[in-house]
């Protein structure tokens, strides 16, 4: 006869809700840890995703993804022209906030090198990679854009024509995928009267100086559009990302770029390794104390919970030891019970679980190592738990059974 | 002679505290059972029946004196000759004021599993559980949480659960205390029954004189000391002046 579940089908309501509390807890710690997954998922998603061998970025800086980070467009050009290169492609990425259907839409833009990528490494869920140099787009699901839907940004209307699924970048915010030239756009786009007070402010310069009177074509020139002066460099690009030919070291192509005095390079491990050291870090560290007090907190509980339950059966443990029970009987019954307790809260965490975590703004990544681990965890949990309440158990005296 | 006593006391002896709160609740209480004698021990509160009760019942250790059972001696002062609980399992049947039935088992899971704990395989446990259930006539209440049992049908399934593993000594403390005359004197015949049928000694604290005539023998109490009481002389002089 299992005393430990006659006990718990006896009180079956109060174990099933406290089982169902301790879940709850649980799901939370489960959470927590499925959270910590999805920031380190995708903060090197992209960096996997974009299969780059090397990534060159702004000297001194730490790529697109850790802060901002400008080069030349023609850098890409003089990149392809060391010895062992495959390929390279300019990369542009920055994070902007728009009004759409009345809500704000964030979203983080990533430019493609037309022609050379027009996002077919995308994981699209529907639609198509892009077809054209301008005015397509390709959006994650969880910027909530529908296919063929029409976005004004700046002062163009990209149509959404493919939806990706699981892209999104270290903030959460879900990728759009533009070509290089239209991410630009929206990077830099500046309204009318902005432009026209920055023409007005060039002429001023330009009147100031003796050169306007030599050459009053230059008058001209500062009044017209950035890209028509030639001292004025085009839009920037946040990366250049260098696939290397097979069989070649990405060091020794590295070592080259490295000696420019302009750029720094990153492999692809540099730049998965920075982005987990930099923003990933602290709410790795934050999560990972929550996880831990919240640990605490479950065990806390449930060694309350257990020890009440104990004390609510004194009697009946004092009977038992009466009538012959050794202690190994009582202790047993409570850490079976304890167990039982540790893995309905777990198996209640992982059901919950599985239908809210889905709805959480953040992507929660449950691996099985991690899921692993909390049952580990759940285990110790349960027996530690269990020993405030086996404490007491033990010193019941089978004569409290006569004064009952 | 203690070949032929289930229980035997020699001048037992229980003092608690010390000094100024020293309390003797015992005093040199010795004491025969025979086997399939059925003995009242009576006496006002505090009188120390209670006491003497759980120091044979091996759960309150006297302070002097010894405890024999069977011919055997399992106490010697406040030192065990054996291990008590495991000798309670096979020896000692207990029967409570309240029905003590343990709530989160039925009438007859309360009864099996003193019989489990002593060893027994689950079916067979179960069989003879129904069985004594029966012969005390409650099998009709054996799937019966206890709270769902009358007063006389939980005092029953504990009677039940005391005769489980035929112990040589039943040990009963104020068992008809919960009962209305009718049903303590039922229970207090039933015990009569049961001693004679499975030769065991019963010990019953009781404070209830409208019974009596149903036991062998009677001893009173007081202030810790242990006399016979009226008209059974022959068993009540201590045990080390027979």
């Amino acid at each position: 006869m299992n005393l430990a579940v006659k006990d718990i089908r006896h009180n079956l309501g109060r174990f099933a809700l406290t089982a169902l509390g301790i879940g709850m807890l649980l799901m939370i710690v489960m959470g927590m840890g499925g959270i910590y997954r999805g920031i380190i998922e995708d903060a090197t998603l992209l960096v996997d995703k974009a299969g780059a061998d090397l990534w060159v970025v702004q000297r001194g800086t730490r790529g697109p993804f850790a802060e901002v980070s400008r080069l030349p467009p023609n850098l890409v050009d003089r990149v392809a022209a060391i010895a062992g290169v495959a390929d390279t492609r300019k990369f542009v990425f920055h994070t902007i906030q728009r009004e759409h259907r009345g809500k704000p839409l964030r979203m983080a833009v990533l430019g493609l090198d037309w022609p050379t990528d027009r996002g077919e490494w995308l994981p699209l869920m529907a639609g198509r990679p892009l077809a054209q140099n301008h005015y397509e787009m390709i959006a994650d699901r969880t910027l909530g854009l529908e296919l063929d839907e029409q976005i004004p940004l700046g002062k163009d209307t990209f149509t959404v024509v493919g939806l990706t699924t699981g892209m999104i970048d270290s903030g959460g915010n879900g990728l759009a995928f533009f070509t290089a030239l239209d991410a630009q756009a929206v990077q830099f786009d500046l309204p009318g009267e902005a432009i026209r007070l920055e023409r007005a402010a060039r002429r001023g310069r330009a009147d100031r100086i003796d050169l306007s009177s030599t050459q009053p074509g230059l008058l001209d020139r500062a009044e017209g559009v950035s890209a028509a002066i030639p001292a004025l460099a085009p839009p920037a690009v946040s990366a250049i990302l260098v696939r290397v030919q097979s069989g070649v070291d990405p060091l020794t192509v590295a070592s080259t770029i490295s000696g420019w005095a302009d750029v720094s390079v990153h492999t692809r491990e540099d730049e998965r390794q920075l982005m987990l050291a930099g923003p990933v870090e602290k709410a790795k560290l934050q999560i990972g104390l929550f996880r831990v007090l919240l640990t605490i907190i479950s065990a806390i509980v449930m060694a309350l919970i257990l020890y009440t339950m104990t004390l609510d059966k004194l009697q009946s443990i004092a009977l038992l030891k009466l009538i012959g029970a050794p202690n190994r009987v009582i202790l047993g019954m409570i850490l079976q019970q304890a167990l039982v307790l540790g893995a309905l809260g777990y198996g209640i965490a992982y059901l919950l679980g599985q239908r809210i975590f889905p709805r959480f703004p953040r992507r929660v990544i449950l691996t099985e190592n991690d899921l692993i681990e909390l049952a580990v965890i759940v285990l110790g949990i349960s027996v530690l738990s269990s020993l405030l309440g086996m404490w007491k158990a033990a010193r019941v005296s089978p004569n409290e059974a006569l004064s009952g | 002679m203690s070949d032929s006593l289930a229980i035997e006391t020699k001048l037992l002896t229980k003092v608690y505290g010390s000094g100024n709160t020293e309390v003797v609740a015992m005093r040199d209480v010795s004491l025969g059972v025979r086997r399939g004698e059925v003995v009242a021990l009576l006496g006002p509160s505090g009188s120390g029946k209670s006491t003497f009760l759980t120091a044979v019942g091996l759960i309150n250790p006297p302070t002097a004196g010894q405890i024999l059972i069977n011919g055997q001696l399992v106490m010697d002062g406040p030192r065990a000759i054996v291990d008590p609980t495991a000798f309670r399992r096979k020896h000692i049947g207990y029967i409570f004021q309240k029905s003590n039935l343990i709530p989160f088992l039925s009438g007859r899971e309360n009864v099996q599993v003193a019989l489990e704990l002593a060893g027994w395989r689950p079916g067979k446990a179960r069989q003879r559980a129904l069985e004594l259930l029966d012969y005390l006539g409650v099998a009709d209440r054996a799937d019966n949480m206890p709270a769902a049992l009358s007063g006389g049908q939980q005092q029953r399934v504990a009677v039940a659960r005391a005769l489980a593993n035929q112990p040589s000594i039943i040990l009963a403390d104020e068992p008809t205390a919960a009962l209305d005359r009718n049903r303590g004197r039922q229970v207090m015949e039933l015990f009569a029954k049961v001693a004679h049928e499975q030769n065991a000694g019963v010990i019953v604290v009781t404070h209830d004189e409208r019974t009596l005539e149903v036991f062998d023998t009677t001893y009173e109490m007081e202030d810790g000391v242990i006399r016979p009481g009226a008209g059974n002389a022959h068993h009540a002089m201590p045990a080390e002046a027979r």
